[in-house]
C-alpha cells in the first residue's frame, strides 16, 4: 500500500500507527452517498445547528476519488447495488464505510424483493448506525465511534496479525440460528 | 476476464458505437480517442450518484457540445416495493410505509392515505374537527419544510452556498414543532385512520405561534439574498420552460402547472380536511420558467403562515375534543406516554382495559393483532402535496389488509417533463430545471 | 372474489378449524340511472359524443362518491379522446394496474383516473383483460403523461400496451424477470435471524388476516 507497509514492527511503527490514525480521522471527507429519507438528515447533520464542518467533513465530495468515508445514507435496491459497488471501488484506500439508518444496516422495515438487506452484502461496513431515520447527532455519534476506530487502527505487520485474528475468530463463531440464548 | 465483461474497463464496441468508461485515466488519451472518432454527438450519463440530481436520478444525456439534444430520465433506484409490502400489513400498519413514500412530505403521504381510507370506511364525515385542523396544521408545516428542502438544495445546485444553510438552519425549527407534536423529526405516521394518533401537548400552540413569528423574520434573508438578484435571474428566468398545454398534457401539477399561469390548487377548487374554511391564496406566476417556480414557492410559505395561524386559532377554541374517531371499532385504541422503561401505552389506558372494561380489551386486542375491516370498493383520494396532486388509489377486498394501493406522485408526472423542458438547452440549465421540478425520488420509485 | 382461511400463510399446521372458511366478498355492481352529483351529467354528455356508448361501456359503478365507467379495450383509444376533447377531461392522472386472481378472465385491470380542469370533475375508466391475453391499447397520444404510468404497469403487472413508444422497465431493473405485484409474486423478503429463532417474512407468517 504505501510506506506504512514497509515499516517492521515495533516502536517506530506504532508511532507511525498514532500519527497516520490521528491525520485520518481528523480530516476524513464524505462522499455524496444519499439516497432516501437518510440522507436529509445528513444533510441537517452538515447545515447549521448539527455542524459536521466541526470535524473537517461538511464537504461532501461529488467524487470518490477525492472521499475517503462513503456513509450510505438510505435503502438500497437491487438497481442501485452495482452503482454502490462501483463507487466503493473507485474510492482509494484507505476508506471506510458507515451504513446510516435501518435499512442499509439490514434492509430495515422494508424485507422484499427490491432491497438489499443490508448494505454489508456488497461492501464491507465499519459503523452500523440504526434508526429510521437516525438524528443528526446519532449519526455523529457514530462518526465519533469511526474516528476512535480509525485512531487505533493499525498498520504493517500489526495490521495483517489483527486481520488473521478477526478472520479466525469470524470463522469459528458460532452462527446466530445456532445460539440459544434466553429464548431457548 | 475480458474486456467485454469487464465493468470498468476503459471502452468496449457496441452496436452504436465506442462506449468510453471513464474511470480515471488520462484525460488527454480520451479525449485523442474520442476525437479520433470523428462523433459530434456524445451520450453522457449523469449517473445515478450525482450531487446535482436530487437523489438517484439517472439522467441519459445526448450533447452536442455544450447543447443538449436528448434528455432521458432513467428511474427506479430507489425502488422500494413499498405498495406490495402494504399488501401484507394492515391498514393501520400501512400508514408507517407509505410515509417514507415522498420523505419530504411525509405528512402529505400519510393524510391522502387516511382520506382514502375513511371515505372507504364511510366515516369521513365523523372525523372530529380537531382532528381535521391538527392534520391541516401538520400539513401545512411539512410544506414549509418541503419547500425549504427545494429552495435550499435548488440553490445549493444553481451555485448559491448561503440559502442552503438558511433553509436548513429554518427548517430545523420546523423540525422542532414536528418533534414536540409527534416525537419523529422525519417519516412520522402520526396521521392514522380515524384521526390523528395523539392530541398535542400543552405548550404546543404557544411554541408554534413563536416559531411562526420566527420564520416571517427569517424567510426574508433568503428573498434578500436572491429575489432580484441579477446572477440567480440569469440563471433561472427563462430556463426549463414548460408551458400551459405541455404542463396538462404531460399530467403536470403543482408549482409547475401554477407557474404556467393557471391557478389550479386543489386545496381551493377540491376542498379537503376544511381547507375552505381558510383564508389563503393561490401563487401563480406566468412566466413558465425557473424563476415563477422559484417566486411561487417562496410566496406558498408566507400563504402556509398564515394557514398555519388561523389553525392553531381555531385549536385553542377546540380544546378537549377528541383526536380520534368515536367508532370504537376502528379508532386506534392506545395513547401512548413515556415510562421509567421508554416509550409504551400509556397506564390509564392499562388500568382501563385490564380492570375497567372488557369491550376495551377486545377492541385493543382485535385492533392491534388484526385490524379493522373495510368494505370491499376502490377509492381515488387526492391532495395537494408541495410538488402537485398526490394521489391515492386504494382498493379493498373487504378485509383487514388493503387489496392494492397505489400512489400516483406528483414526482413521477412532473419529472416526465424533463425532456420537454431541457431539449435544446444547455447542460447547466438542465440542473437548474430539475431543480424547479423539485423531484424526490422516493415518490418517484415508491 | 372470496377469501379462503383466517389467517395469513397456510400450511403451517393450524388446527383451529378456522383455515377451512370461505367468506365471500363482494365488490359494488353496477349502478342504475340516476347517478346522482354530476355524473348524470358526464353519462348523457358522452351518449351524445359517442353513438357506440352501449358497446364500449360494460358498466357504470357509483360508489363512495365516485363514478367508474366500465370500458371494452378495443373502444379504449375511442372513448378517451372523445372525453378529452368534447367532455374537456384535459388530465389523466396515471395508470393504476391491479390484479384480481380470482376473475377468470378478467384478471387485471388498468385504472385511469381522468380529471377536468375546466369542469372540475373527476372520474375513472376501467379497463379488465384476461391474463393471457393482457394488451391494452397504449393512451399515450391522448395524454402523454400515461407514458411512464403505462411503462409501470408493464413492469409490475405485465400488461403490454400496444402503441407505446417505449415499452421497457422502469422501475426494476431491466433484466428482472417476472412481474413484481402480481398476487402470485411473492414479496421475495428474507427470514430474519435470530439467536436460535427465525422469523419469516410477511407473505409467510402466522398472522391473523
Amino acid at each position: 500500500m504505501g510506506l506504512e507497509e514497509k515499516l517492521p514492527s515495533g516502536l517506530v511503527l506504532s508511532t507511525v500507527e498514532k500519527l497516520a490514525g490521528y491525520m485520518r480521522k481528523n480530516s476524513l471527507w464524505p462522499a455524496t452517498f444519499g439516497l432516501a429519507c437518510c440522507a436529509i438528515e445528513m444533510m441537517a447533520a452538515g447545515g447549521g445547528r448539527y455542524d459536521l464542518a466541526r470535524f473537517g467533513m461538511e464537504v461532501f465530495r461529488a467524487s470518490p476519488r477525492q472521499a475517503d468515508l462513503m456513509i450510505v445514507a438510505g435503502r438500497v435496491s437491487n438497481k442501485m447495488a452495482p452503482v454502490l459497488r462501483q463507487i466503493y471501488d473507485q474510492m482509494a484506500a484507505p476508506k471506510w464505510v458507515i451504513a446510516m439508518g435501518a435499512c442499509a444496516s439490514s434492509g430495515g422495515m422494508f424485507n422484499n424483493y427490491a432491497i438489499v438487506q443490508g448494505v454489508d452484502h456488497i461492501v464491507p461496513v465499519d459503523i452500523y448506525l440504526p434508526g429510521c431515520p437516525p438524528r443528526p447527532e446519532a449519526l455523529m455519534d457514530a462518526i465519533l465511534k469511526l474516528h476512535e476506530k480509525i485512531n487505533t487502527e493499525k498498520l504493517g505487520p500489526n495490521r495483517e496479525k489483527i486481520i488473521k485474528e478477526v478472520e479466525l475468530a469470524a470463522m469459528n463463531a458460532k452462527p446466530t440460528h445456532a445460539m440459544k440464548g434466553l429464548l431457548a | 476476464m475480458t474486456r467485454l465483461t469487464d465493468p470498468y474497463a476503459s471502452s468496449r464496441e457496441t452496436t452504436e458505437g465506442t462506449v468510453f468508461s471513464v474511470t480515471g485515466g488520462d484525460w488527454d488519451s480520451l479525449v485523442t480517442e474520442i476525437g479520433a472518432t470523428k462523433e459530434e454527438r456524445v451520450v453522457v450519463n449523469m449517473g445515478p450518484q450525482h450531487p446535482s440530481t436530487h437523489g438517484v436520478l439517472r439522467l441519459v444525456l445526448e450533447l452536442e457540445g455544450e447543447t443538449v439534444t436528448e434528455v432521458r430520465c432513467g428511474i427506479g433506484y430507489l425502488h422500494t416495493g413499498i405498495e406490495k409490502n402494504t399488501e401484507y400489513r394492515n391498514w393501520t400498519q400501512g400508514v408507517t410505509f407509505v410515509t417514507r413514500m415522498d420523505y419530504l412530505s411525509p405528512l402529505f403521504n400519510e393524510t391522502a392515505y387516511c382520506l382514502g381510507i375513511e371515505r372507504l370506511l364511510g366515516i369521513s364525515g365523523d372525523i372530529t374537527e380537531r382532528a381535521t385542523v391538527i392534520r391541516v396544521l401538520m400539513m401545512e408545516l411539512n410544506r414549509i419544510s418541503s419547500h425549504m428542502v427545494a429552495l435550499g438544495t435548488g440553490a445549493l445546485e444553481l451555485g448559491a452556498l448561503s440559502p442552503m444553510i438558511f433553509c436548513f438552519r429554518e427548517r430545523e425549527k420546523v423540525l422542532d414543532v414536528f418533534e414536540m407534536i409527534s416525537g419523529l423529526r422525519m417519516n412520522m405516521a402520526y396521521v392514522r385512520p380515524g384521526g390523528v394518533v395523539q392530541d398535542l401537548p400543552d405548550d404546543a400552540l404557544a411554541k408554534i405561534r413563536a416559531t411562526v413569528k420566527d420564520l416571517r423574520h427569517s424567510f426574508k434573508d433568503n428573498e434578500k439574498l436572491l429575489v432580484g438578484n441579477s446572477i440567480w435571474m440569469k440563471r433561472t428566468e427563462g430556463i426549463g420552460y414548460l408551458d400551459l398545454a405541455g404542463a396538462i398534457t404531460l399530467g403536470v401539477t403543482g408549482p409547475v402547472l401554477r407557474s404556467t399561469g393557471l391557478a389550479w390548487d386543489l386545496r381551493k377548487v377540491q376542498p379537503y380536511c376544511g381547507y375552505e374554511n381558510y383564508n389563503f391564496d393561490v401563487i401563480t406566476a406566468d412566466t413558465c420558467d425557473v424563476y415563477g417556480r422559484f417566486l411561487i414557492r417562496i410566496s406558498e410559505l408566507e400563504q402556509s403562515l398564515r394557514i398555519i395561524e388561523q389553525a392553531v386559532d381555531k385549536l385553542e377554541k377546540l380544546a378537549g375534543q377528541p383526536v380520534m374517531v368515536a367508532d370504537k371499532k376502528i379508532a386506534w385504541p392506545a395513547q401512548l406516554s413515556l415510562g421509567g422503561d421508554g416509550l409504551g401505552n400509556s397506564l390509564d389506558h392499562i388500568r382501563e382495559i385490564m380492570g375497567t372494561s372488557m369491550e376495551s380489551l377486545i377492541h385493543h386486542f382485535k385492533l392491534v393483532t388484526e385490524g379493522f375491516r373495510v368494505p370491499a370498493g376502490q377509492v381515488y383520494t387526492a391532495v395537494e402535496s408541495p410538488r402537485g396532486e398526490l394521489g391515492v388509489h386504494l382498493v379493498s377486498d373487504g378485509g383487514t389488509r388493503p387489496y392494492r394501493v397505489h400512489f400516483r406522485d406528483p414526482s413521477f408526472n412532473n419529472l416526465q417533463s424533463t425532456s420537454a423542458m431541457c431539449e435544446g438547452s444547455m447542460i447547466a440549465d438542465i440542473v437548474g430545471a430539475v431543480a424547479s421540478i423539485d423531484p424526490v425520488m422516493g415518490g418517484v420509485d415508491r | 372474489m372470496s377469501e379462503k382461511g383466517a389467517f395469513g400463510a397456510h400450511g403451517t399446521g393450524d388446527t383451529s378449524g378456522y383455515g377451512g372458511l370461505v367468506k365471500s366478498k363482494a365488490t359494488p355492481g353496477s349502478s342504475e340511472r340516476p347517478y346522482g352529483s354530476y355524473f348524470d351529467d358526464v353519462a348523457d354528455n358522452l351518449e351524445r359524443a359517442y353513438p357506440d356508448f352501449a358497446d364500449a361501456i360494460e358498466g357504470v359503478v357509483i360508489d363512495r362518491g365516485e363514478l367508474t365507467l366500465h370500458i371494452n379495450r378495443e373502444k379504449l383509444v375511442e372513448v378517451a379522446f372523445i372525453l378529452r376533447d368534447k367532455l374537456k377531461f384535459e388530465m389523466c392522472l396515471g395508470v393504476s394496474g391491479v390484479h384480481y386472481p380470482d376473475q377468470i378472465g378478467r384478471e387485471l385491470h388498468a385504472v385511469y383516473p381522468l380529471l377536468s380542469i375546466t369542469n372540475n370533475q373527476r372520474i375513472r375508466l376501467e379497463v379488465s383483460v384476461a391474463d393471457g391475453d393482457a394488451h391494452i391499447p397504449s393512451l399515450v397520444e391522448v395524454w402523454a403523461g400515461n407514458n411512464w404510468h403505462e411503462r409501470e404497469t408493464f413492469d409490475m403487472f405485465g400488461i403490454i400496451f400496444d402503441g407505446h413508444p417505449a415499452l421497457t422497465r422502469i422501475l426494476m431493473p431491466d433484466d428482472w424477470q417476472g412481474h413484481p405485484q402480481r398476487k402470485d409474486y411473492p414479496l421475495g423478503g428474507i427470514d430474519v435471524e435470530y439467536k436460535g429463532a427465525v422469523i419469516p417474512p410477511p407473505d409467510n407468517r402466522r398472522s391473523y388476516k
